[in-house]
């Protein structure tokens, strides 16, 4: 599938009715989204075939996106049943039976659930700004430990330096792969390749 | 829920050694077609808690002949595959819940989805 084409199947996945400003529910768009998917299949091969975790999931949209790209099975975890609600319709609508979906508190996980279970994590984890602050980091760290091969993560330029500061501390390597502008305010991409 | 997922999740309730396999209570269960894909079923085996695979499919309803011990060079078996890519991915939960089999917590399983959210004094 092209990434184009990619694009335009996803601009028909229907977003968050009513955002929740507590756990920052910011749509990830059909571009962005197409983009990184694309990425991680056609430079890396890390989602054809593939079981693939997609943490605070929402409505759906990279994990709908890695289950076109043929992946084994792409699981989305998120808090909000209104989110899983939006994108279990979407799911049925777009006749996508590799994906399933799970309620769960990333940030309460247990240290030892999912260890290495799956082969790669997406996200686009919330930024942890105001009262959300260490957010995004409680999402990279529950990544981190669940992904076998890599995460792929969507990241504000600002917190780069904090974030690579980081990746030392806990021994992965992260690589910026892409930078992107954000439709909202001004992002970039931060997408980690684990060493180990 | 799909068999796979469930063979991932473990109750975490405060103070639960053994929060694993979760037991299965369902009161709706569908089996949707998945595509058959060989290579990732034979790659998700030696991942997978067996026992806890065949347990679910037996509170389901739904082991069919699905044998209690893996079967040896699995990989090129594609009958054996087929039977266990059916319980992995076609095999849903849509209605019921998940029990802590050390605990008792039930977490319920609505339209597809279970609901591992524990309450402040769970954590």
């Amino acid at each position: 599938m092209k990434q184009k084409q990619l694009e335009s199947y996803l601009q028909q996945v229907d977003g968050f009715e009513e955002p929740k400003l507590r756990l920052e529910q910011y749509p990830t768009s059909p571009h962005i989204a197409a983009c990184m998917l694309y990425t991680i299949q056609n430079t890396f091969d890390d989602i054809k075939g593939k079981l693939v975790a997609d943490l605070g999931c929402g409505c759906g949209v990279l994990s709908i996106g890695a289950a076109m790209l043929d992946a084994g099975l792409c699981i989305g975890f998120d808090i909000d049943d209104d989110a899983l609600d939006i994108f279990r319709r979407n799911a049925e609508e777009f006749d996508i039976s590799n994906v399933d979906l799970v309620q769960c508190d990333l940030c309460s996980l247990d240290a030892e659930a999912y260890v290495k279970k799956f082969d790669t994590v997406i996200m686009n984890p919330p930024f942890g700004t105001k009262h959300n602050q260490g957010m995004d980091m409680k999402f990279l760290w529950a990544a981190l430990s669940m992904a076998k091969t890599a995460v792929y993560s969507l990241h504000k330029t600002s917190t780069r330096e904090h974030i690579q500061k980081k990746a030392n501390d806990w021994g992965v390597k992260m690589e910026v792969i892409a930078e992107l502008r954000y439709d909202l305010p001004a992002v970039l991409q931060v997408p980690q390749k684990e060493i180990g | 829920m799909k068999l796979l997922t469930h063979n991932l999740l473990t109750s975490h309730v405060k103070g639960v050694v053994k929060g694993y396999p979760l037991l299965i209570k369902a009161t709706e269960v569908k089996v949707n077609e998945v595509d058959f894909n060989p290579q990732f079923v034979s790659r998700m085996i030696p991942k997978l808690e067996w026992s806890a695979l065949v347990q679910a499919a037996e509170e389901l309803g739904q082991r069919q002949d699905l044998p209690a011990e893996l079967v040896p060079e699995y990989e090129n078996n594609e009958e054996f595959l087929k039977k266990v890519h059916r319980v992995l991915l076609e095999v849903e939960v849509i209605e019921g819940c998940l029990r802590c089999p050390e605990s008792g917590r039930e977490f319920p399983i609505s339209r597809g989805i279970p609901n591992m959210l524990l309450s402040e004094d769970e954590v």
